[in-house]
């Protein structure tokens, strides 16, 4: 559908403001059809809001998004619902609706997208959850079932439509390293031999060097180092080498505090207990 | 105060429009909204009701003695529990074990991400969530409320029949005599106003709560306390409007 030289995702300067701070700060991002792209960053980095953005679901303070061609920050409601139905989400706590069982929660976007009949909803919902690893657990609740089988079930979800494009909010936390492996062989399947595109935000360093086939390092909502898997591990940056051989010591610094209070210096700190040795009631 | 204008524009959309642009609402999720919203409220309503009625009928009594006008106790228990007691106490009912449990089930979906999902799957949150609580609350509050208006009645019988002197068909031609069409239709037109202002606060409380589970419980007692707040309002403007206008 896209031409070959239509980018699937297009950030162009992205800025996105929580008050002073720039949580993303000027970012620029192709992403071409068919690639793989790992995020990483450490937490709080903005690759959560990133990825929001580039779904339209939070608007940015200045900046363009276009997702397949589309600008999406200026899409309107039913514009926004055709670009919607050509990609699925996973998102980091799996987000299942908890009133609906698993079967069902795969068949939604179906039920909702599609004009297929119940047997053939039924297919497809056995085949998705076939696919990572859960068929039968159709009629359980997400409440009765573990974490990293709720993430299972979100990615099923995602593909139950078949999307062109896949954003992955950390797909492997959780899972055993099994599982973390089937899930990344499912995506690389998907990619290499579909044509999919996927976007996999992850802390997972085994699986990001497994599926990627760019890598991108964010720190303080920017681009610090980006390329293929090989030309990360060689990487000069100090900061790419200490995140992904996870050493405690080095400069990306421990705590984001000591920045939050430069601005906002209208907040003071003040002690977690009381003079009374009482926590006070309110802890921000 | 936007928000809950916005709420209210894009559920009058999603009602009225979406289904001849082909996005018709399910009809399924409405019924189930009902049950839990209405059917399962039915006893809890039927109890209040009753120990109204019997309450309202025994002061009654207690005065009109007084005066020597016990035959008048039918006619009061009658236009107080259509035109007030009715309306009001089935709405303060559902307040408390309906609405609230609106705000605090969609509250939790809203923490948890799930509203977030339903967007990112090009699902509208107001048309999949919103619009079938609505329309039930819209249904069920008004036929809860007569269903409690006929139980509030038995029980002023009961104390008619068994403690004054009223046998059962004098209460009833009382009653009926009192009564106008009137009474009852105001009561239901209350109840459908009642209907509306609890299931749009309460949709919009649970839809915009921030800050975890302190967040959903903060929304679920603020949902309460408003929707009981702006009831109490709107009943004193209908009833002056309805019964105390020129």
């Amino acid at each position: 559908m896209n031409s070959p030289s239509q980018p699937v995702v297009q950030v162009d300067d992205l800025v996105r403001k929580f008050g002073n701070r720039a949580v993303i700060d000027h970012l620029s991002l192709t992403i071409e059809s068919g690639e793989t792209i790992v995020i990483m960053g450490g937490s709080g980095c903005g690759k959560s809001t990133l990825l929001r953005h580039i779904v339209g679901v939070m608007k940015p303070t200045s900046g363009s998004v276009k997702i397949f061609g589309q600008e999406i920050t200026s899409l309107n409601d039913r514009e926004i619902v055709k670009v919607r139905r050509r990609f699925g989400m996973l998102f980091q706590s799996g987000a299942l609706l908890a009133s609906l069982t698993v079967g069902e929660n795969v068949a939604l976007p179906l039920i909702q997208h599609t004009e297929l009949n119940p047997e053939e909803i039924d297919e497809v919902v056995k085949q998705k959850l076939q696919n990572v690893g859960l068929a039968g657990f159709e009629n359980l609740k997400p409440a009765e079932i573990s974490g990293g089988m709720k993430k299972r079930v979100g990615l099923a979800r995602a593909l139950a439509l078949d999307p062109e494009l896949l954003f992955s909010d950390e797909p492997t936390s959780g899972l055993d390293p099994i599982m973390t492996a089937v899930v990344d062989k499912l995506t690389m399947e998907l990619t290499r031999e579909s044509g999919m595109t996927a976007i996999v935000v992850t802390h997972d360093m085994t699986s990001a060097f497994r599926i990627a086939s760019r890598m991108i390092m964010l720190n303080h909502g920017k681009i610090i180092a980006q390329g293929t898997p090989a030309e990360i591990r060689a990487s000069p940056i100090p900061e790419v080498q200490q995140f992904i051989n996870g050493e405690p010591d080095g400069p990306i610094p421990l705590n984001l505090s000591q920045d939050a209070h430069e601005h906002h210096p209208h907040v003071k700190p003040r002690p977690l207990v009381n003079a009374r040795g009482r926590l006070h009631r309110k802890i921000p | 105060m936007r928000t809950y204008f916005q709420l209210n524009f894009s559920l009058l959309y999603w009602i009225f429009l979406a289904p001849f642009r082909g996005q018709m609402f399910k009809l399924g999720p409405v019924f189930r909204q009902m049950v839990a919203i209405g059917v399962r409220a039915t006893p809890m309503v039927a109890l209040t009701a009753f120990s109204v009625g019997v309450t309202l009928a025994m002061q009654a009594a207690h005065s009109l003695q007084q005066l020597g006008a016990e035959t008048y106790v039918p006619d009061l228990v009658m236009v107080t529990l259509l035109r007030e007691m009715g309306p009001v106490l089935i709405a303060v009912i559902v307040i408390g074990r309906s609405g609230s449990a609106v705000a605090a089930e969609l509250g939790t979906m809203k923490v948890s991400e799930e509203i977030e999902a339903l967007e990112v799957m090009a699902i509208n949150p107001i048309s999949y969530l919103i619009v079938p609580r609505f329309l039930a609350m819209m249904v069920m509050l008004p036929a809860l409320t007569i269903l409690g208006d006929y139980i509030g009645v038995l029980g002023g019988w009961s104390v008619c029949r068994f403690a004054l002197s009223f046998d059962t068909a004098g209460y009833i031609l009382r009653a009926l005599e009192s009564a106008d069409t009137w009474d009852l239709y105001s009561g239901v037109i209350k109840s459908v106003v009642f209907a509306w202002i609890v299931i749009t606060i309460a949709c919009n409380a649970g839809l915009h709560v921030e800050g975890g589970a302190e967040g959903v419980g903060q929304a679920t007692t603020g949902s309460v306390v408003q929707a009981l707040l702006a009831m109490l309002i709107a009943n004193a403007i209908l009833t002056a409007v309805f019964f105390f206008g020129a």
